[in-house]
């Protein structure tokens, strides 16, 4: 049920980021890279399996297995990935927005002369 | 050798990327000579790791001394070796051209450094997540050196960059964890082990993650549905970047190579049905694709991006042809980055001095220096089209020969030649109107002194490299021998015993 719920969350998250990111506007793809960057999040920590209630460091007395803890492993990369993916999100976010004020637009398809920008509020 | 020297690649030039961010501040005229200086401390460490590999060693770091595969590993065998050699050299070249001020942009020699201990530590690492690290370590100080000043539509191209290699890096994430879900461990030389214990529905999964490192790999080396970013990204680079990155792609491609060899088993892997010819397909098309794009380009920058996409795809599909294959391969990748260094910085040359024309094809004011950039632009061309004398024509024997008995030989045969001939044509068409369709007055300065420098230093390495074919294809074919053996590197990262504890102190 859990891991139902889970993936279902995982999928939400990616279909929505991919259909952000394969829109022709910088602002969308950006959103879309973060809705993607979630849905990997999550499902990085979901390979270290979904445990409730254990511990991540060894207690004294309990079978060191991981029936008994949760997978740490998972969790430092996950930290790691955050980590790198806002980051990345931040100098998107600073080249889009230098886009906007150089082109004039917020349209980032490759053919720009064809395409006609619509104006944006300054 | 003390393994000690192993971390030092990366951990030097991240060093340096520190102290150049202070030193950028107080004393803005040491910055050249100081990355200078760390740049060649690491291209002397870098020719040393080649002697040592030469002996068929393996060498083997272990991080904070936690016994492999608990900790994380550094690992030098002869691939790894070979590619921090070359890095290191066009590293070397892309700071001569870099020395003069107009030519890089703010915190450069910073982001130089960052990109140098990126490149590295990929090369390096043993295991699957720090890949993924240094990946993204090389790629945002590339993000910075790329889009530093640019505007309009270099932004742009900079921005699809940018945004297909984020979610490059998505994809990798998802892969790597895959990986760790079915087999619990991240380490090339444990995975190696672990893969094919698997059972069925496991190695299914394992596959899946296998396919998803091959796009993102494949977005990094320019394979064809996924290269299409980088002539327009190249176009864009200022000078030396473009020199730097033309081991980017070659990144790409030692990540294919090295996880479908050491950590998928190679041919008989848990790939072996379907990864040679997936690969074999797309580096055959990638090829084509390059081709013809090289014969369309309107810019000779443009022109030489398209032979870095050939390149790639040739390397690619020779690497499944066979250990002799690889072997070639190997050889003629060293060649390529050479030649696509020189002929980047030799395009920007002729750019600059044809003034408004830039690099475009067509009538314009001649270049000041004809002789000294027209032998230049020979060379390039002679070298990017794989036609002898230069080395180029040596890889190509390699692989061709090689090929000779495997069922789609005849594929890689024509496209191999073909794109050669098309390549050809590209060159001659180019300098025609480059060199020769003038009018007006040169207007043009002459070379400046450090590109003058950096052509020189690539040109020396690339007749160093075909003088010493014998001694280098012998190495190339021995490291595809290492490559087609992972038990070897298994074996040595496995069983690498941490360092004992000094006297005296409790373990």
């Amino acid at each position: 049920m859990t891991a139902g719920f889970f993936s279902v969350a995982i999928g939400v998250f990616t279909a929505c980021g991919v259909w952000l990111i394969l829109r022709a506007r910088t602002f969308d793809v950006v959103l879309g890279l973060t809705l993607f960057s979630y849905a990997v999040n999550l499902f990085i920590f979901a390979m270290g399996r979904l445990t409730f209630g254990a511990p991540a460091i060894i207690v004294e007395g309990v079978p060191p297995t991981l029936a008994h803890y949760a997978d740490p492993l998972p969790q430092a990369l996950v930290l790691t990935a955050i980590v790198i993916a806002f980051a990345m999100t931040a100098l998107v976010l600073t080249l889009a927005l230098k886009g906007r004020f150089v082109n004039h637009g917020d349209a980032c398809d490759a053919d720009e002369e064809e395409t006609v920008v619509e104006a944006l509020p300054r | 050798m003390t393994d000690h020297w192993l971390v030092v690649p990366v951990v030097l030039p991240l060093l340096a990327a520190a102290v150049l961010l202070l030193v950028e501040r107080v004393r803005p005229a040491w910055q050249a000579p100081l990355s200078l200086l760390v740049t060649v401390a690491v291209a002397f460490i870098a020719f040393r790791f080649v002697a040592a590999a030469a002996t068929d060693q393996i060498g083997v770091y272990l991080l904070g001394n936690w016994r492999a595969p608990f900790g994380i590993v550094l690992v030098l065998d002869r691939l790894s070796a070979m590619m921090v050699a070359l890095t290191a050299v066009i590293a070397l070249a892309s700071l001569a051209a870099a020395w003069r001020l107009s030519a890089r942009g703010p915190h450069f020699h910073a982001f130089f450094q960052m990109q140098l201990a990126g490149l590295n530590g990929a090369f390096l690492t043993g295991d699957v997540f720090n890949l993924f690290v240094f990946f993204e370590v090389l790629l945002i100080a590339s993000y910075a050196m790329l889009l530093h000043n640019a505007g309009g539509r270099a932004l742009r191209s900079g921005l699809h960059y940018v945004v297909i290699n984020l979610i490059g890096a998505s994809l990798f994430l998802v892969a790597a964890s895959l990986l760790y879900g079915v087999a619990g461990t991240l380490n090339f030389a444990d995975l190696a082990i672990k893969l094919p214990m698997l059972p069925e529905w496991d190695a299914g999964l394992a596959r899946a993650a296998a396919l998803l490192l091959l796009v993102v790999f494949g977005v990094k080396a320019a394979l064809l549905p996924l290269g299409f970013w980088l002539p327009e990204t190249y176009g864009s680079a200022p000078a030396p970047v473009a020199a730097l990155f033309a081991i980017m792609t070659k990144v790409g491609i030692y990540a294919i190579v090295r996880v479908s060899f050491t950590v998928f088993g190679g041919s008989d892997g848990l790939l072996a049905e379907w990864g040679p010819p997936t690969l074999f397909a797309l580096g055959i098309a990638t090829i084509v694709f390059g081709a013809l794009g090289a014969l369309a380009a309107k810019r000779l920058i443009a022109l030489i991006a398209y032979i870095v996409v050939i390149s790639s795809g040739m390397l690619v599909a020779a690497s499944t042809l066979g250990p002799a294959a690889l072997g070639g391969a190997l050889y003629y990748l060293v060649h390529t980055t050479l030649t696509v260094a020189a002929l980047f910085l030799v395009a920007h040359a002729i750019a600059e001095q044809r003034g408004q024309r830039a690099d475009r094809f067509g009538s314009g004011p001649p270049v000041s220096q004809p002789a000294l950039l027209g032998l230049l632009f020979l060379m390039g061309g002679v070298g990017a089209a794989g036609l002898p004398p230069l080395s180029g024509f040596i890889g190509k024997v390699l692989m061709l020969q090689a090929s000779g008995h495997a069922p789609f030989a005849a594929w890689f045969w024509v496209s191999v030649l073909g794109s050669g001939l098309l390549a050809t044509f590209a060159f001659a068409r180019a300098g025609g109107s480059l060199f020769w369709k003038t009018h007006g007055v040169a207007i043009g300065s002459p070379m400046h002194a450090g590109d003058r420098a950096a052509l020189a230093m690539l040109t020396a390495a690339g007749l160093f490299w075909l003088v010493g074919a014998g001694n280098a294809t012998q190495y190339t074919a021995a490291t595809a021998q290492q490559l087609a053996q992972p038990r070897l590197y298994s074996d040595a990262v496995l069983q690498h015993a941490p360092v004992p504890p000094a006297a005296g102190i409790p373990p």
